[in-house]
């Protein structure tokens, strides 16, 4: 089976594909090949093998899946527990070879679009595209009018496969939008403020007016939840089965979708809610606030996890791209930033838009979507893993009417726009992943493996309590408890069981063993200790010293003169 | 009477006390101190019979006489006799009588039997055996230990243990029972057994192993025979050598040693005519031999025999002919040889190969000879460690050429010119950076650090104008471009000329940069004004500012909220800009947004930084004020504690009723201005940390590296994830699983056998434990 999911754009002698695609990362040895007896490497037919021993794999892409954090020096241990770290660390390294080896698998490589020596890309407009690519890449550019049911949000299925749309003015309806097979339409007769698809595509979920309502893939209404009123925002986590939304009355409310049951609302204090987005690295729902705030949320803690002041004036939207790295956020005052989510939460990168964005979206690969009235604009970065640079868009286009929703399609290289005048479906070079999980998200996936993954998904729930802004922090010993428990066996015992014993001098034979020499050496191994506690001490003092320090001008000898 | 009695006993002791007395005197001779010692006992004996004098402890003085020449007072002795009285003795009848031997016998018998020593008690008997039985049945245990060591290290452990051998018959056997069947095989068959190729065993021909298996006796035999006399020949050898070592003549060793020093020349010689590269070779040893010579000052006067010749020289003729020699010697031996090249020079174009080939590898050969020499080592090593810290990339190939040239001089000793030579150097590589300019100027700030020399320190500032001036000119250049994208932020018209359009945003960034770079030329400390640009600030010029690491940390403290969002950003201008539909007019929309920004910025700042405020503060941990209000002193509504209470104490800045709480760990938002982190612990998701350290593990830190590699199939590959989960023991359903044999780990002995046999006969003891058991008897 295979799909062009690829698009790789060339329109007519104007653009070129650059020749280094096809050079792959230097293929680095990991080891020198062993060559250790050749002779018994003859097979039964007496021929050599040519290459003994297993393939090499690049180091880089073993160093990418290598887990364990080296860069911290363990205090000394014990020979059992070196054995066990040893153990440790051999299987990381067997297991990071072992998946670097199946990134051959990964056959599929992204889109790109590439302009002629000083071309600009964002000049190449939606029709040279579709002229350039394949049909069935062609197919994936269409635009559908509906003027009359307003503006439109709109929301892909986590496979890609399928397109849920909603309108201002009541019109929903969902899709398989790569064959254009309408699942279901239906009018509400309320208004619909988003639409967002639950964990698969059979179910829909729809924030309208008053409450928020639940359908099926047949339009069937499942669902009324009335403790979720006036819903502004609507954000799926995936892997906790848990729908977050966002409503006028500033209430931030999780719905766990797998079980029926309100886990957490949680009042925001900052009034109306309507700039919501997830992290999808460690499904934190980022909220945007009319005071220029983001703040961060886990439905385990009852304040945000971090408040950060982005803007002068009020939010506008919020993005963060997948990697869970960096975050775009776009103000009342005109302004685009990308803040750096990894600790410091400080913009890496500013610009002012002459009408600021209304909407922003991340790509699977990291391009970045600004919806400013009628006009998208498209950046993206220099490298996988780089923010994108804001100086120059990729891609620009212009639609019919303002923009009202904005998402890039899962595992394609298409950006679906709602506006006034209904859905525009842009093809975008380079913005989804080539290659998906077949068992995590198959846009192939018949109904049968529909059911089994859901079955699975279920078993494999996280629980909500566990979002927290560092996941890897959870693979860490929780200190303060261990502590508390050493402390209160402490008491318990009325001594501590742990702790070094005093030292006794061994009996020494030829009269050495007599008691003031006995005393002599204690009395040597205390003053030791004494000492290395004094010399600690000392460090820690200088270290302070040094940081009080001040670094400007350097005194002068007058300066003791000065009153 | 009694006293009489007393009285008659006395006069009879002191009687018999003189009786006593007589032999003794009589044997030995008069001493006087005999006397005194007489009297002594004599008055120990009188006090004894006044002590007895009492009634009841009056005791009977045994008194036996026996006619001895010894006479003891208490016992009977016999002495007189001489020696030791035998049992049977007594039974000896004066006449002899056959009827007693058999009693005789009986009782040498008993004598013969040692007695018997009593038995232990039971419980220390016990207690032995025990000890006996635990040592050897830990002895037979302790086999067990590197297996059961191995198991527990084990990654997996299959049961039950004996495995099945997997039944792989050899290939010949399955080959034998089976026959060619379709035509094609049989065809094929055919052909093998055409040509003698194996069939069976698939990597030797008939032919292969015919050849493998051969070596005839004869051969043998002659091979043997070789080897014996070699044998035999070494042993001559080495006889005759052992023989002429110990020849003593100091004559004979000498002819020997001109001997073979002649013999060594003329094969020199000789191969210099044949092989000169083993010639050389050669002279390389003969060259190493000269350096020794050099080295250990063998022939200088500086032996014990030379100096006694020196003392003799003035006398003696012989003497001082002996020192000529030895000095003649001592230059024969120290001179360079130089025997190739000019025997090349005497031959001429005879040979060109030689030509060709001598002439460098006698140049490398010196070189060589000069390469061991410590001395010049040390001044072309130094030279280069000075190269190595000026880290001056041009500077090396001169600094090599320099060393080079040192090295091929005569040694000299490192002086004032190298020093000179240096300091010339330094300041002709200074020259050369200050026309590179930017790029060095970090290496040049530290080079002032590091000499401090006027020179530099001049050089640096013209260095540093420059700068300046290339700056301001470059400003001046990109003023007039500068108004383009102001005028393009305040109406962005989508009819705008393309090239207009095209001009990048980055042009007013950098504008912006290079005033900000000339100020910070002029005040070096000033702070930077817009933290948003300062990581692609310093991106893009780490070379135009040598202290910018200090700077940057300096930053990194003091970030300002106020400019970090009132910075002006580059605007993006892009191709499409954005039709407004709405109905106002758009300048009155801007008007009121631009007062609406103005104004809200600082609300926002000023409420953000008080809810920061706020935030900390509660995270805090509180003191604890342990004041009671109207203890010790007057109390009522109104009245506040005394001064005195509330006062803190000078010296440990304390209260005596106030207990500070100890200060937490620093906030992680400290030096982010802009974020307000949470410090609250998450306990819902601490419920699912581990909270208990495994056994071996003693910290936190290194248990923690142990379960940061997930082992889920969500991010593994199949085999590494079942590789990751695999039992720690498998089991095969329907199969009893036995306890561990001796032969399922290697043991040949079955160990179990011994330990049964101690416990089912503890009597058998060994003689260690015999002996244990006669101390403790002996206790």
């Amino acid at each position: 089976m295979s799909r062009p999911r690829k698009t790789n754009f060339r329109p007519k002698n104007a653009y070129i594909l650059k020749k280094s695609r096809i050079s792959k990362k230097p293929q680095v040895p990991k080891k020198p090949r062993e060559w250790k007896n050749p002779e018994s490497q003859r097979g039964l037919s007496g021929a050599q093998d040519p290459f003994p021993g297993p393939a090499p794999v690049p180091v880089e892409v073993v160093q990418k899946f290598c887990r364990i954090d080296k860069s911290r020096k363990l205090p000394h241990s014990k020979a059992k527990t070196r054995s066990r770290l040893e153990v440790a660390e051999a299987e990381e390294e067997e297991t990071s070879i072992k998946a670097a080896r199946s990134e051959l698998l990964l056959a599929e490589e992204p889109g790109f679009l590439e302009g002629e020596d000083g071309e600009d890309t964002a000049k190449i407009c939606q029709a040279d595209i579709v002229e350039a690519v394949d049909i069935a890449s062609a197919a994936k550019h269409f635009d559908l009018n509906l003027r009359q049911f307003g503006p439109y949000r709109l929301n892909y299925s986590r496979t890609g496969r399928h397109l849920a749309f909603g309108g201002r003015r009541g019109h929903v309806a969902a899709l398989d939008w790569v064959t254009k097979k309408l699942m279901c339409e239906i009018n509400v007769m309320e208004a619909v403020r988003d639409i967002r698809f639950l964990h698969s595509e059979a179910l829909l979920a729809v924030a309208q007016n008053r409450w928020l309502h639940i359908y099926d893939n047949q339009g069937i209404e499942l669902h009324c939840i009335r403790r979720c009123d006036r819903v502004t925002r609507l954000e799926f986590l995936p892997f906790h089965f848990l729908l977050a939304t966002a409503s006028e009355t500033g209430f931030l409310t999780y719905l766990d979708v797998s079980v029926g049951k309100i886990v957490a609302a949680l009042n925001a204090r900052a009034g109306r809610l309507d700039v919501m987005s997830q992290n999808p690295y460690n499904a934190v729902i980022h909220l945007g606030h009319s005071n220029g705030t983001v703040s961060l949320w886990s439905p385990a803690m009852k304040e945000p996890l971090a408040k950060i002041l982005c803007h002068r004036g009020g939010v506008r939207a919020v993005a963060v791209d997948s990697t869970g790295t960096y975050m775009a956020t776009s103000g009342l005052d005109h302004q685009l930033k990308i803040f750096d989510l990894r600790g410091t939460y400080q913009p890496l990168s500013t610009r002012t838009l002459p009408h600021g964005a209304g909407h922003l979206a991340f790509s699977q690969r990291g391009l970045l979507v600004a919806g400013m009235g009628d006009v998208v604009n498209i950046w993206a970065g220099q490298g996988k893993a780089s923010p994108p640079s804001l100086e120059q868009p990729y891609l620009t286009h212009r639609l019919s009417g303002p923009v009202h929703g904005l998402q890039f399609c899962p595992f394609e290289d298409v950006l679906g726009v709602g506006h006034t005048g209904g859905i525009t479906s842009m093809l975008v070079p380079g913005a989804g992943e080539p290659n998906f999980d077949g068992l995590e998200s198959n846009p192939y996936r018949s109904r049968k493996q529909r059911q089994e993954w859901e079955v699975k998904a279920l078993l494999e729930k996280v629980p909500a309590e566990l979002i927290c802004l560092d996941p890897r922090a959870l693979a860490e010993v929780d200190v303060i408890s261990l502590e508390q428990g050493k402390k209160e066996q402490i008491e318990r015992l009325g001594y501590d069981p742990q702790a070094k014993a005093p030292f006794q001098p061994k009996p020494k034979q030829k009269g050495r063993s007599s008691t003031a020499s006995l005393v002599k050496r204690k009395r040597k191994v205390m003053d030791e200790e004494h000492r290395d506690k004094v010399r600690q001490s000392l460090q820690q003092q200088h270290h302070k010293e040094a940081k009080a320090k001040p670094t400007g001008a350097r005194p002068s000898a007058l300066d003791r003169f000065v009153r | 009477m009694t006293a009489n009695r007393l009285a008659e006993s006395l006069l009879a002791l002191s009687q018999q006390e003189e009786l006593a007395d007589l032999p003794k005197d009589y044997l030995l001779s008069e001493s006087e101190d005999e006397g005194d010692n007489d009297g002594e006992r004599k008055h120990q004996k009188l006090l004894e019979a006044i002590s007895s004098l009492d009634g009841k402890n009056r005791r009977k003085l045994a008194e036996r006489s026996e006619a001895s020449l010894k006479v003891s007072e208490f016992n009977v002795s016999s002495e007189g006799s001489g020696e030791k009285l035998v049992l049977a003795d007594l039974l000896e009848p004066v006449k002899t009588s056959s009827s007693l031997a058999t009693v005789k016998k009986q009782l040498s018998r008993v004598k013969s039997k040692k007695t018997v020593e009593l038995p232990l008690n039971k419980e220390e008997i016990e207690r032995i055996h025990r000890e006996v039985a635990f040592n050897k049945t830990a002895q037979v245990l302790s086999k067990w230990d590197p297996v059961v060591l191995k198991n527990r290290q084990a990654e997996q452990l299959v049961f039950p243990l004996e495995k099945e051998e997997p039944a792989i018959a050899p290939i010949e056997h399955v080959l034998s029972g089976w026959k060619a069947r379709t035509p094609l095989e049989q065809e094929i068959f055919n052909l093998l057994h055409k040509n003698k190729q194996p069939v069976t065993d698939p990597l030797l021909t008939p032919v292969e192993k015919a050849s493998l298996r051969a070596m005839s006796l004869e051969e043998a035999k002659m091979r043997r025979a070789e080897l014996q006399r070699a044998r035999a020949l070494q042993s001559y050898y080495e006889a005759k050598a052992r023989r002429e070592k110990k020849i003593k003549s100091k004559k004979y060793h000498k002819v020997v040693k001109k001997g073979k020093a002649k013999k060594a020349l003329k094969e020199f010689e000789q191969l210099r005519k044949v092989n000169p590269a083993a010639a050389l070779e050669e002279l390389e040893k003969i060259e190493k031999a000269r350096m020794m010579e050099r080295m250990s000052l063998k022939h200088q006067n500086s032996g014990k025999w030379a100096k006694s010749k020196a003392i003799m020289a003035k006398y003696d003729l012989e003497a001082r002919q002996a020192m000529q020699e030895q000095l003649s010697k001592n230059k024969e031996l120290t001179q360079k040889l130089q025997v190739a090249s000019e025997s090349e020079e005497e031959e001429g174009g005879t040979e060109d190969v030689e030509e060709l080939l001598v002439p460098d590898v006698v140049n490398e050969v010196q070189m060589n000879a000069d390469g061991p020499n410590p001395w010049m080592l040390r001044s072309c090593t130094s030279d280069t460690k000075e190269a190595a810290t000026q880290e001056d990339p041009e500077q090396l190939p001169e600094l090599e050429a320099h060393g080079v040239s040192e090295s091929e001089g005569e040694e000299r000793p490192v002086a004032e010119e190298e020093i000179l030579l240096r300091e010339f150097e330094e300041r002709r590589s200074l020259r050369k950076r200050s026309e590179l300019s930017q790029d060095a100027e970090p290496a040049g700030s530290q080079e002032t650090k590091d000499s401090g020399s006027q020179e530099v320190l001049s050089e640096l500032r013209v260095l540093s104008q420059k700068l300046k001036e290339n700056h301001q000119s470059r400003k001046q250049k990109a003023s007039s471009e500068g108004t383009i994208p102001q005028v393009q932020r305040e109406e962005p018209a989508p009819e705008e000329e393309e090239p207009l359009l095209l001009q990048r945003p980055e042009r007013v960034q950098t504008l912006e940069e290079l005033e900000e770079l000339g100020k910070e030329e002029c005040f070096q400390n000033k702070e930077l004004p817009r933290p948003v640009l300062e990581g692609q600030q310093s991106e893009r010029t780490p070379n135009n500012r040598p202290d910018a690491p200090k700077e940057k940390k300096k930053k990194e403290q003091m970030i300002d909220l106020q400019n970090l969002l009132t910075t002006q950003s580059p605007s993006v201008k892009s191709l499409a800009v954005p039709t407004i539909e709405e109905l106002e007019d758009e300048e009155e929309r801007n008007h009121r947004q631009m007062i609406k920004e103005a104004f809200a910025g600082d609300d926002v700042i000023r409420d953000f930084l008080k809810e920061k405020r706020e935030a900390v503060e509660a995270s805090k941990p509180k003191d604890v004020d342990l004041t009671l209000p109207g203890w010790g002193e007057w109390g009522g509504v109104g009245l506040k504690p005394s001064a005195k209470k509330r006062r803190r104490c000078p010296v440990v800045l304390l209260s005596r009723f106030l207990i500070k709480a100890p200060e937490g760990p620093p906030r992680k938002d400290k030096n982010l201005p802009n974020v307000i982190i949470n410090e609250k612990r998450n306990i819902h998701a601490a419920a699912h940390q581990v909270r208990v350290l495994p056994y071996p593990f003693t910290h936190h830190w290194q248990f923690e590296r142990t379960i940061q590699t997930p082992i889920g199939s969500t991010w593994n590959t199949q085999r590494a994830f079942q590789k990751l989960t695999t039992p720690k023991v498998v089991t095969k359903p329907g199969h009893i699983i036995n306890p561990i044999k001796a032969e399922d780990v290697g043991y040949r002995s079955s160990s179990r056998s011994d330990l049964s046999v101690i416990q089912r006969n503890p009597k058998r003891i060994t003689t260690r434990h015999k002996k244990q058991l006669k101390k403790c008897s002996v206790d």
